[in-house]
């Protein structure tokens, strides 16, 4: 037994995990709380509006279930979990009555949208300049670059989305900051709404490559002049090889794999930042609605996002593990 | 130790970039003793006073002196940080030398573990503890849960230097000689997986004073200790930068990625120390 099912198996076996281990440390953590969240979130809500009394009283039962405060422990635990595989997360308390699940595969399209051009935007233009600058260690324009990714690539999300909104805000104010489309167009599949929707995504994508592309240009960068000094890439100069074949079949080839597995290990990462990034410039995504759902106290789709997030990003690494192989022959050998 | 750290200052133009910076923010940090205001004191000097001699950097809305403010805010942030890094070493220590020494099963189940952590999103998950524990959720509360869930990216790393570690000749004498694994570990590997240990210290001081902002200024943390990110938190919630109190926001901003880009070229630079090709690059000998 070995070659490509055995690796898939191994694979789908490490997704069930990662999705087990954060189902489980999300219950413990809503478990592990010396206050009463139920009645935390029900004095939230009915601060601000005179609720009917019998509504309220459906709403704590509702809440008791979904944070497992009824029945044993046993019970508890497993109506959580079957709750999580109905994806039903009950009704948000924020927006009644609207189901949770509804709210969150509203929002999801942007951020998904927003996350797979940006880190594939990144990633390849983080990789084919840090090639360059690990191949021609010369060039003077390709130094400088090394050096701006490495002053921007320690400086976490929110600082540089931040500092963009000053820029763009307040300082040079040519681009939309906030939102995901302009609000007087109505959603659909026509130019107007596709060009304001492209219009708003500059800001948010533009900070997310800014902060990810130091790190692909750094470590392509080591990569390639390690591989540069290899028997392989000196006998193909010898060999009379032009230089750009070189760089491209010999040396890019080979430092692609492990950057493929360092995609797959940052995309937790790289979600985060897109939480902060929705949030700085108002993007109607799962980011935007996890933050104000915690400012309204909305406890079930707080943890909505939460385990859907998980999910979501856990299914991203399976599906770059899966098409690993293409990229490295040796797993399918093996 | 000493030697080291010398010759890397000498002949390493980042290790010395890097010092400079983090060695401002250490003093600016160590300068909170002479504060000669209380941290959480509002109104204590006229607010929105522009950067003038009387207050170097200026005034904030609330009333506080921004220097002064600063020095607590980056005191508490870089604890904050310290605290952080030393909780999850000891968790990747444990992790990386047992995975790496044992192999096997034990390595299987707990890299499989491993790898779960690297992949989740911490940041929902952090964002989820803070909204069941509100105001119960302390500094040093936050701490411990960050250093629970930030260890796995650094136990792979001293795994694979401890598996390398093993099928050395002094691992073998220390087993005939009777030595418990935890002997060997403390003893004979510990000492070897130091390096890779300090620089990833700076990493995950990054990494944890990274989320600890991003969480602060949203408010999602203990507002009232005033941090970097509590600073920019009280300043938004002033729309500092619409009523154009802009020196409450660029300083601690400014003192911030200082810290940063400081500390990741002190890691960066003790990388390229602890890899031998590139110690050889940078002599001019070595395989090119």
């Amino acid at each position: 037994m070995s070659g490509y099912p055995v690796y898939f198996a191994k694979r789908l076996a490490q997704f069930a995990l990662v999705v087990f281990i954060g189902v489980n440390l999300a219950y413990f953590i809503t478990h592990a709380t010396p206050i009463d969240p139920v009645e935390q979130s029900i004095a939230a809500v009915t601060n601000f509006s005179g609720t009917a009394p019998d509504a309220i009283a459906q709403m704590r039962s509702s809440l008791r279930e979904l944070y497992g405060l009824t029945g044993t422990p046993r019970q508890q635990y497993l109506s959580f979990w079957s709750r999580i595989v109905r994806a039903d997360f009950g009704p948000s308390l924020s927006a009644f009555p609207t189901p949770v699940s509804t709210l969150v595969f509203r929002a999801l399209p942007w951020t998904v949208g927003l996350l797979v051009t940006s880190t594939i935007a990144t990633w390849i233009l983080g990789n084919l300049l840090g090639g360059l600058a690990g191949y021609y260690q010369k060039n003077r324009a390709l130094k400088a670059m090394g050096v701006i990714a490495m002053t921007l690539h320690p400086i976490p999300y929110y600082i540089v989305a931040f500092v963009l909104l000053i820029i763009f805000g307040f300082v040079w104010p040519v681009l939309p900051i906030s939102g995901g489309s302009a609000m007087n167009l109505p959603q659909g599949w026509n130019w107007a709404f596709i060009s304001s929707v492209l219009r708003h995504s500059i800001l948010p994508a533009m900070s997310l490559i800014l902060i990810g592309l130091g790190s692909w240009f750094l470590g392509m960068r080591s990569l390639v002049s390690n591989i540069v000094t290899e028997d392989h890439v000196r006998y193909a100069e010898l060999a009379g090889v032009s230089s750009r074949r070189i760089l491209v079949s010999y040396v890019m080839r080979n430092a692609l794999a492990p950057q493929v597995t360092g995609l797959a290990m940052s995309l937790g990462g790289i979600f985060n930042g897109a939480i902060i990034t929705e949030r700085v410039f108002g993007y109607p995504g799962v980011g935007t609605l996890l933050i104000d759902a915690v400012y309204a106290g909305d406890y079930g789709l707080v943890l909505g996002v939460t385990t859907i997030s998980i999910l979501g990003v856990s299914l991203g690494v399976l599906i770059i593990d899966l098409i690993y192989p293409l990229i490295d022959p040796r797993v399918q050998a093996r | 130790m000493g030697k080291i750290l010398a010759d890397l200052l000498r002949f390493n133009i980042e290790f010395r970039i890097g010092a400079l910076l983090v060695g401002l923010a250490l003093i600016i940090a160590a300068l909170s003793i002479f504060s000669p205001y209380s941290p959480i004191d509002v109104y204590t000097v006229p607010p929105d006073v522009p950067p003038s001699s009387a207050y170097w950097l200026g005034t904030t809305s609330r009333g506080q002196d921004v220097f002064w403010q600063l020095t607590f805010a980056l005191r508490n942030t870089l604890l904050f940080g310290f605290a952080v890094a030393i909780l999850s070493r000891i968790f990747s220590l444990v992790i990386g030398l047992v995975s790496g020494y044992k192999g096997g099963w034990v390595d299987r189940v707990l890299m499989a573990i491993n790898d779960t952590f690297i992949i989740i999103p911490l940041f929902p998950l952090l964002v989820l503890c803070y909204f069941v524990l509100r105001d119960s959720m302390s500094w040093a509360l936050l701490a411990l849960i960050m250093a629970s869930l930030g260890w796995a990216y650094d136990a792979r790393l001293i795994r694979s230097v401890a598996m390398s570690l093993k099928t050395r000749e002094y691992t073998r004498t220390g087993v005939f000689s009777g030595m418990s694994t935890r002997e060997i570990l403390m003893q004979e590997h510990l000492p070897h997986v130091m390096p890779i240990v300090f620089s990833t210290t700076m990493n995950n001081i990054n990494w944890s004073i990274g989320l600890e902002v991003t969480l602060s200024v949203l408010g999602f943390t203990d507002i009232n200790t005033p941090t970097i990110g509590g600073m920019i938190y009280w300043a938004n919630q002033h729309t500092a930068m619409v009523a154009g109190v802009w020196w409450w926001i660029a300083f601690p901003i400014a003192a911030i990625v200082m810290t940063f880009v400081g500390l990741f070229l002190l890691a960066v630079s003790m990388n390229e120390y602890i890899d031998p090709r590139s110690r050889l690059n940078r002599m001019g000998g070595g395989a090119s």
